[in-house]
């Protein structure tokens, strides 16, 4: 049976209020600023050693965004970023809940879908907003302080990145979001976010090689890694940070790379040129499925939430 | 003014397999203040997010304005102004900005909007705090921001969960003002509570809950006499002889009872002070005082509930 009407009706009302909601918020506020803040310190820290090591490198630019003492700004947007898609999502739907706004919102003309989807987006576009303010900030200060303007490719891999950071923050964005409308409490929900993001992103790295050894029956050294490799890459995080490397260094050709590196193995095995740079095409090519892998990811939890949502009963 | 604004017909919803409304039928005709009553739990609210296509019907049929609430929701929400139980607004804007973004929802026009938000606040006597945080108000402020709402719609139908409930007495005064308005404007009012004093002064016909049935649907008199059977008490005080044999004579009157030195009380299925005083008067006795009790929805409630306390163990 067809519902009347479109389901899109008052979408774009739900999503400038959202956004405007967002940006007074001061909670995402100081969350942006704190990271904004930080990343500008990295950067600051990875122009000084990058002046002092490389003279000759053809990437210079690129090297913003890995290089920076004991955290380049990679890692810490793999970190940080999280944080901020959560302080956007933990109190979607619950909050409209709590401060018994959801029934009078939702007796307007308007179908459950647009408020759902009005505060998914909005939440996307802030954290883009965030996002590429961020980059925009980390590109200027590269500029003034190398003093060497970075070629079409650097930016054009920056620019991936730029792409990659929001597609991993709006996966964790969905991530609260499900749980803003599962649980009805706010803490509740902000607490398993947080929760699901340190135990992807700090314990799954550490405990998935032991539990792909317990799983594996492949004898060669090759094959164990293959296992480990694909149950590590269940986090996002682990995700993200192959991405990170592939396409912010062209002469990286395998997600395997630094991992066989690490285990004292020549890539010559594999048949490949070490240090040859490739086009960005083929560095998106290799990370792709990993690129696929944090998109799908973002859609399958906004869909599971979108289904818990039109099911859910309107009174408290 | 016959026409039939809500209408539903064995209206049920059932959560896992329980009937929380069971197969409830009541109409609501145009221009009419409607009350849904009955104690916490008994089905009101559910039966409202029903007619309002925000909770699935399990079985039956539900009209509003001719249109079915499930299939076509928009249309029902476009006409119907809903003021929730303890209506909630965003605490961290403004009311005229809360009454602006239900407003863009509604899809109002930009060039009436302002209008129309300014004449209502107008309306509900919140003109002086429009660009006041809705943080600050107080319940019947919020109530009252809620009616606001309604009016911006241009709602046909008024459907209002315990609007009354939490309310200080000024406040419930000036509220049931504003709904007693409303219907003076030609909206339909259907209205929940379970507060019956205060609801009894503005409804035109109640339906009485019980557990998710109705247990009685018709206007406060008519439910008087069949819950108290003879709903008029009738006080006279009076000085004279064998007065009590003559008013007991009165046509209507079923039973006199003496209240002491010089009181009777009367049990009348209607008012019949009119024909006491005469019979004071003709027996050449002196009228000292003369007064009725109306039937009460508390007095109504509390009987009904009482003969039917077996049927309530489960609530």
């Amino acid at each position: 049976m067809r519902r009347e009407g479109s389901a899109l009706h008052g979408f774009g009302v739900v999503t400038l209020k959202e956004v405007a909601d967002h940006f007074t918020s001061i909670l995402v506020v100081v969350l942006v600023v704190l990271v904004v803040a930080t990343a500008v310190a990295v950067v600051r820290g990875a122009v000084d050693q990058i002046k002092e090591i490389t003279a000759e490198d053809p990437y210079l630019f690129l090297r913003l965004f890995t290089r920076g003492g004991p955290l380049p700004l990679v890692a810490l947007l793999s970190f940080l970023v999280p944080l901020i898609a959560i302080g956007l999502g933990f109190d979607a739907v619950n909050g409209e809940h709590n401060r018994r706004t959801l029934s009078r919102i939702l007796s307007q003309p308007i179908y459950r879908d647009a408020l759902l989807f009005g505060k998914f987006v909005a939440g996307l576009f802030t954290l883009s907003i965030s996002l590429i303010v961020l980059w925009l900030l980390v590109i200027g200060f590269g500029l003034v302080g190398l003093g060497v303007p970075p070629n079409a490719e650097e930016m054009a891999r920056a620019l991936v990145l730029l792409v990659v950071t929001i597609a991993y923050g709006g996966f964790w964005f969905a991530l609260a979001l499900l749980f803003s409308i599962v649980f009805r409490s706010a803490a509740t929900a902000a607490l398993v976010s947080l929760g699901v993001w340190l135990f992807l992103t700090i314990l799954w790295p550490l405990f998935s090689p032991a539990l792909a050894d317990a799983v594996t029956t492949a004898g060669d050294v090759l094959g164990v890694l293959d296992t480990r490799q694909m149950f590590a890459r269940l986090s996002p995080s682990v995700l993200f940070n192959e991405i990170v490397a592939v396409v912010l260094d062209p002469s990286v050709r395998s997600t395997q790379q630094s991992m066989l590196a690490a285990m004292g193995l020549a890539l010559i095995e594999r048949g490949a040129i070490p240090d040859a740079p490739i086009p960005l095409l083929q560095s998106v090519l290799i990370v792709w499925p990993q690129i696929v892998g944090l998109v799908a990811g973002t859609i399958l939890l906004f869909v599971i939430g979108y289904i818990v949502f039109q099911r859910q009963e309107v009174r408290a | 003014m016959s026409e039939n604004v809500i209408e539903a017909r064995d209206l049920t919803k059932r959560y896992n397999g329980t009937a929380v409304v069971n197969g409830i039928s009541f109409s609501v005709a145009r221009g009419e203040i409607f009350g849904l009553l009955g104690p916490n739990g008994a089905g009101k609210t559910t039966t409202i997010l029903m007619l309002l296509g925000l909770s699935d019907i399990s079985s039956g049929q539900a009209r509003v304005l001719g249109y079915d609430p499930t299939r076509e929701p928009l249309a029902v929400k476009r006409r119907v102004g809903y003021l929730p139980d303890q209506v909630g607004f965003y605490d961290n804007l403004t009311a005229a900005e809360n009454l602006r973004y239900a407003a863009r929802l509604m899809g109002i026009e930009r060039g009436e909007r302002e209008d129309k938000i300014t004449a209502s606040l107008r309306h509900v006597g919140l003109a002086d705090v429009t660009d006041k945080r809705v943080g600050t108000f107080s319940r019947g402020m919020r109530q009252r921001l809620g009616l606001a709402e309604i009016l911006i719609k241009e709602a046909q139908i008024a459907i209002l969960d315990e609007p009354t409930s939490g309310l200080d007495p000024q406040a419930t005064v000036e509220l049931l003002n504003i709904i007693r308005e409303l219907k003076h404007q030609g909206v339909s009012v259907l209205l929940s509570s379970h507060l019956l004093e205060r609801v009894q002064s503005v409804c035109d016909r109640v339906a009485l809950f019980n557990q998710g049935n109705i247990a009685l649907i018709g206007t406060v008199p008519d439910l008087g006499r069949q819950v108290l059977g003879g709903g008029f008490r009738v006080e006279v005080e009076a000085e004279g002889q064998g007065l009590a044999e003559r008013i007991a004579a009165i046509p209507g009157v079923q039973r006199v009872e003496a209240a002491g030195a010089n009181r009777v009380l009367l049990f009348a299925d209607r008012d019949v002070r009119p024909e006491a005083a005469a019979a004071v008067v003709a027996a050449g006795g002196r009228l000292l005082r003369l007064s009725v009790e109306e039937p009460s929805l508390e007095a109504i409630y509390t009987r009904y509930f009482q003969t039917h306390a077996g049927e309530r163990h489960a609530a």
